[in-house]
């Protein structure tokens, strides 16, 4: 019979099976390690059209964050504040900064082209995904847990991945981010107690805090 | 000594019938077989590939607008949820059952009349099962997450549902495609190693080396042999309870939920049983113009179709008795909701679809009880072709009438196919048959070796009878 492989292609097949074992392990760890939220979202931190800071306002000013966010409260979103709103101190303070040429312009009391400042949205949800801020606030779980320490903030920046599975974490076991009665949900610089951990995990026990783990609590 | 007589006359019912017609010995079968694919290509193939490749790039084109567009373009909407799709992909994965049964059932039980159409009909399974795949992942709608279904890490937190028999579906079709693929190869080594041999003797050097590859370096050794008859007989009973869990597993799709007409206890056997009934039509369907045209009447006998259409009988009145009972039970039950789905079913809008089904099904293998109808190929096909339809009815039934009159009449519908509904089910033959015809220009349609094993000759005693050890009995071959 006349030769048509040399014997080395014997070889073939196992290191083709072995490879393709190997190769579809790769793919799966790349996909899960690199590809997840925590590798391409978080440090998102884009340049805003006003170089506004946080650290200025919430941190050395000492302004509650619902003085612009003013909707945290009541509504599924803690909108970003109209001209207006800055304008009803800007109009005073520091009324000829250079860094407030872009708000002046576009004010809306007709001097401007009354366009809106076209903020860039940081912390992105997908539509599919149902969130309220208002129902978070009204458990009192604190701005910094998704959204870390603004104050410390030049220019903001996302510090959580905001996954599915980041957020079942929490739902799963909010206790050290749920915090008692007196303290303000926008302290910036709370940390959970042992008190305030036991205190949460009571509010679990008798169902007043129940954070919903099923499909349809997000994906209405 | 008592000389053993067996009369040789074709009516005698003590004679077993032979496996193999006309004179022929190992070399005319190997020849019989390997002529298929060593011959020009007949000018048929071409026109018939050409009609499946046409049909295979319409079925590219459904699927890409699918997935551009949305599953709107299907007549699936409230409150038919689960229209064509899948009934395409039980139709199509009811018919991936034959293959296996023949293969694997039949070889444990003995079975040798099943040695001539055990390799086509394992192909047929083989393209069956990709066909019947493609529906239930194109109709998941975002098919780039179709990784969901697998248990894999990721960032959601997201789980398959092993609660769900939607998700043992996707594990009992992998699996059945994987084992009927794995069981098909090892069976075909030893007959790629003689197109091998028979390609370099003649100087066909790709086709050698394409064969070579694919033979897995055999040459028929004794210890060759005893590895492969080993592994042969592992993937029979391996195969062998996969054959009747993936069908009793998607009849689950439908078992496990609360929809009258769909929550019975019925349903697996009852599937299992369809399956085996539309796989052996198929068979019927290819093999009855591919032993004509190619050539194997003396491989593919009368015989064999007899066999065949025996089953058809057998699983045909079945599934009779399965639709009987659906209705004994909707009354049986007390249930007002199963009594008006199973009216709905045959005197409802969709009455026509229900006769088609019953006549189909459970009428027309009836004609199989005479022996002259059931050796009449012509008949035959124009059986097979029925029973194909009446399958893919059936499915049509279970789905679109169970749901199209549901417990609020304020929802009731009336399901339409679009013409994408109808395009991408074309398409899915185009993909069946491209697959079937390169299988039969290209592969040993037929299993030489296990042909050769039932032949007289292969019997040890063969050609012995008259060397005077004291044992006349007059063998007739």
């Amino acid at each position: 019979m006349t030769v048509l492989f040399p014997k080395w292609t014997n070889k073939i097949p196992v290191f083709a099976a072995l490879g393709a074992a190997c190769k579809g392990l790769v793919v799966i760890f790349v996909v899960w390690f690199w590809f997840s939220p925590k590798h391409i979202d978080v440090g998102y931190q884009p340049e805003q059209p006003i170089l506004y800071s946080h650290k200025l306002h919430a941190g050395l000013l000492g302004m509650d964050c619902r003085y612009c966010h003013r909707e945290v409260e009541s509504g599924p979103h803690a909108t970003v504040p109209d001209a207006d709103t800055c304008m009803g101190c800007h109009k005073q303070v520091k009324n000829d900064s250079d860094r407030l040429t872009l708000l002046r312009d576009n004010y809306g009391d007709g001097s401007g082209d009354n366009i809106p400042i076209p903020w860039i949205k940081v912390h992105l949800l997908p539509d599919y995904a149902y969130f309220s801020h208002a129902v978070h606030m009204n458990a009192n779980v604190g701005c910094t847990s998704c959204h870390g320490r603004v104050d410390q903030m030049e220019i903001v920046r996302q510090v959580e991945p905001l996954s599915m599975g980041w957020c079942l974490e929490c739902h799963r076991a909010p206790e050290a981010h749920v915090r008692p009665a007196g303290v303000k949900p926008t302290d910036m610089a709370w940390t959970p107690t042992e008190a305030s951990i036991a205190a949460a995990r009571e509010r679990l026990t008798r169902g007043e805090l129940n954070p919903p783990t099923h499909c349809s609590a997000c994906h209405r | 000594m008592t000389a053993i007589t067996v009369i040789d006359e074709p009516e005698n019912p003590l004679r077993r019938a032979p496996l193999v017609e006309g004179t022929n010995d190992f070399t005319s079968v190997t020849n019989i077989v390997a002529r298929v694919v060593e011959n020009k290509t007949p000018k048929g193939w071409y026109l018939m590939f050409g009609a499946a490749i046409a049909l295979l790039l319409n079925l590219g084109a459904m699927i890409g607008y699918l997935i551009f567009t949305g599953i709107g373009v299907w007549g699936n909407n409230s409150p038919v949820g689960w229209g064509w799709p899948i009934v395409n992909f039980v139709f199509w994965i009811g018919i991936g059952h034959a293959g296996t049964l023949i293969s694997a059932i039949l070889f444990l039980f003995r079975q040798k009349w099943r040695t001539s159409i055990n390799r086509a009909s394992e192909a047929m399974t083989i393209f069956a099962v990709m066909a019947a795949g493609i529906f239930p992942a194109i109709h998941v709608g975002r098919i780039w997450v179709i990784w969901w279904v697998f248990p894999l890490p990721n960032q959601m937190a997201l789980w398959p549902n092993f609660k769900s028999p939607l998700l043992w579906d996707v594990f009992a079709v992998s699996t059945y495609f994987t084992v009927s693929l794995l069981f098909w190869f090892v069976g075909l080594v030893p007959d790629l190693a003689t197109f091998r041999d028979r390609a370099a003797k003649a100087g066909r050097t790709v086709a050698a080396r394409v064969y070579g590859a694919f033979s897995l370096g055999w040459h028929g050794s004794n210890r060759h042999w005893i590895h492969y008859e080993k592994a042969y007989l592992i993937l029979a009973a391996l195969s062998t309870p996969l054959v009747l869990s993936v069908h009793s597993i998607v009849s689950f799709d439908f078992a496990v939920s609360i929809v009258p007409g769909w929550h019975t206890t019925i349903f697996p056997p009852y599937f299992v049983a369809g399956a085996i009934f539309s796989g052996f039509g198929m068979v019927l369907t290819l093999m009855i113009p591919a032993r004509q045209w190619l050539g194997l009447q003396e491989l593919v006998t009368l015989n064999h179709l007899d066999n065949i259409a025996k089953i058809l009988l057998l699983t045909g009145t079945m599934v009779g008795y399965a639709y009987g009972m659906e209705f004994f039970i909707a009354w049986y039950s007390g249930s007002e909701y199963e009594k008006f789905c199973f009216t709905n079913r045959a005197f409802g809008p969709y009455w026509w679809a229900y006769w088609i089904m019953v006549s189909c099904n459970v009428i027309s293998p009836q004609f199989f009880w005479f022996r002259s109808l059931r050796r009449n190929p012509m008949f035959l096909f124009v059986v097979s072709i029925f029973v194909n339809i009446g399958m893919w009815f059936e499915r049509f039934v279970i789905t679109v009438s169970s749901l199209n009159r549901d417990f609020l009449p304020s929802s009731w519908g009336y399901f339409s196919p679009t013409i994408i509904d109808i395009l991408t089910y074309a398409g899915s033959f185009g993909l069946f048959f491209t697959f079937f015809l390169l299988f039969c220009r290209f592969m040993p349609i037929i299993a030489i070796s296990e042909v050769k094993g039932v032949m007289p000759q292969a019997n040890p005693h063969h050609g012995h009878d008259d060397h005077g050890h004291g044992h006349t009995a007059a063998h007739t071959h």
